[in-house]
């Protein structure tokens, strides 16, 4: 399980995390969604020690990670998988590189085990004859599909989502959607996933938190997020104009807070 | 007035700050290359991206400046009737100073700027956030190797242009203006001293320290977009060269 509690991150004078408490739990897929520019992105990298919170706890199976120096983060790391918003693959490296990397890197491995890891890998997400094709000769769903290969390669038990169908038309993201809840069930991980995708996003997770104004303002399963009565969420569900999110660039207040 | 020294003092805070984070990232690199030893293919590409790959670069410079240090010596030397000795004063001021500090200049413009530009964009695209999460230490892939390769490589560089730029010098004074063939290379045996060509050696070594050091520095804490990448590189040239010539001068004074 990962605990956040009281997690607040201040960039330059912008507050973009204002006390953030979130339980995500085992086994579920909890997505976390919110207006753009809310810190979700930023949220997540907390959960991954990717960013220390200026205050505030963050846990991860019971052990606080906001403390830990690089050995022991990288210890917590090895339970976790990656998908960017971008992907992040390696750029100078082919797709079979890229996916490989880890097992190279991390096992001892013989070269004839990881190429069979590999296809198997990019078969999971229904990718096959590109290994020797550079990122930048892929489609952004191709490139999201690689990224998930690779995180999914080391049997993480948290694969943490960022955004993982942005950019993607509404076919590939529903694509993406399906292969995180089918590779879910396969394998059995923990997954967060950060979306502005409403309401495709609810077909897929078993609970969702809602970021707002640096704070969890809502959280609960899907149908009870569908029917809540606040009416930021209300008005982030529907879409509307009207209501208390404003367009990105006009909120602040007397303590500082702008959405980055 | 108040206004002036605030923001005078923040600059300097931060400046010193600055500083601190980039010896901090030194130490952690040498670390890092003794505690995780790097994997001797990623070394080996880096010498050919940064040693090999300059040499032409540094034959080209090297041959034209022995070329000019053969003429300008010649004219010089010929007022004082020792043209004999300009064997010795091309090989002087190369072994002892031109070879490294120019060697080390076209390696920074060449390669450093390139070593910046790589680790920048690897920065703002999350690749080196994606190699943290994969529990994997994002120096020993992008800054180690650099280092070893950089120490490797430079006094490598600094020998041929040594050699070419002596080959300069004997191509304009002995070939085309006539200084006899003996002279300049039998008084460059006797004047040239071991103590010479370590000092030179010596220099190359920290000089490869400074490019990979601040260029890795520089791409790793890039600012945001193609503009902080950019930014990025020209200030890891400009400061690579700067630092280069400043230390020149120091470790010259010690090593004299």
């Amino acid at each position: 399980m990962i605990s956040l509690r009281g997690v607040r991150k201040w960039f330059g004078s912008q507050l973009v995390l204002n006390g953030v408490d979130l339980e995500i739990p085992t086994g579920e897929i909890t997505a976390i969604i919110g207006p753009s520019g809310e810190g979700k992105s930023v949220l997540l990298k907390h959960m991954i020690g990717l960013l220390r919170p200026d205050s505030g706890s963050v846990q991860v199976d019971g052990e606080e990670i906001t403390s830990l120096g690089r050995g022991g983060l990288n210890r917590v790391r090895e339970k976790f998988g990656m998908l960017f918003q971008n992907a992040a693959l390696f750029d100078s490296l082919t797709v079979f590189d890229n996916v490989a990397f880890p097992l190279q890197e991390k096992t001892k491995l013989t070269d004839a085990e990881i190429a069979q890891r590999v296809r198997e890998a990019l078969l999971h997400v229904g990718l096959s004859g590109v290994d020797a094709k550079y990122p930048d000769q892929l489609s952004g769903g191709m490139k999201k599909r690689v990224g998930l290969a690779r995180a999914l390669l080391m049997d993480p038990r948290i694969i943490l989502f960022d955004e993982p169908t942005t950019g993607l038309d509404p076919v590939m993201g529903r694509g993406i959607h399906h292969m995180i809840k089918e590779t879910h069930a396969k394998f059995g991980y923990t997954a967060v996933v950060v979306s502005h995708e409403i309401p495709e996003i609810f077909d897929i997770a078993d609970r969702v938190a809602v970021l707002y104004r640096g704070s969890i303002v809502a959280s609960g399963t899907p149908e009870e997020i569908k029917s809540s009565s606040d009416p930021m969420v209300r008005q982030f569900i529907s879409g509307s104009l009207e209501g208390p999110i404003q367009l990105e660039g006009t909120m602040r207040d007397e303590e500082g807070f702008r959405p980055v | 007035m108040t206004h002036v020294i605030q923001r005078l003092g923040a600059w300097t805070i931060a400046r010193v700050a600055d500083l601190g984070r980039m010896l901090n990232f030194l130490l952690y690199a040498v670390y890092v290359c003794v505690a995780d030893p790097v994997r001797p293919r990623h070394i080996i590409k880096q010498i050919s991206f940064i040693g090999a790959k300059s040499s032409f670069v540094i034959v080209l410079t090297a041959g034209f400046t022995g070329m000019v240090l053969g003429l300008q010596g010649y004219y010089t030397l010929t007022k004082f009737g020792s043209e004999g000795m300009l064997g010795v004063a091309v090989a002087l001021s190369l072994i002892r100073e031109l070879g490294p500090v120019l060697s080390a200049l076209m390696v920074t413009g060449r390669a450093g700027s390139a070593i910046t530009a790589e680790i920048g964009i690897m920065r703002i695209s999350e690749q080196i956030d994606a190699l943290e999460t994969m529990a994997l230490e994002p120096f020993k892939y992008l800054v180690s190797p650099k280092l070893i390769a950089s120490l490797l490589a430079l006094p490598l560089l600094c020998a041929i242009f040594d050699l070419v730029g002596i080959w300069g010098g004997y191509l304009v004074g002995v070939r085309l203006l006539g200084v006899n063939p003996g002279a300049y290379f039998g008084e460059m045996k006797n004047s040239v001293e071991w103590q010479d060509v370590y000092s030179g050696m010596i220099k190359s070594l920290s000089f490869g320290v400074i490019i990979a050091w601040v260029c890795c520095y520089k791409g790793y804490y890039t600012g945001h977009g193609a503009e902080g990448v950019s930014r990025a590189t020209t200030g890891a040239v400009v400061l690579s060269s700067v630092l280069i010539l400043i230390w020149d001068y120091f470790i010259t004074s010690v090593l004299l």
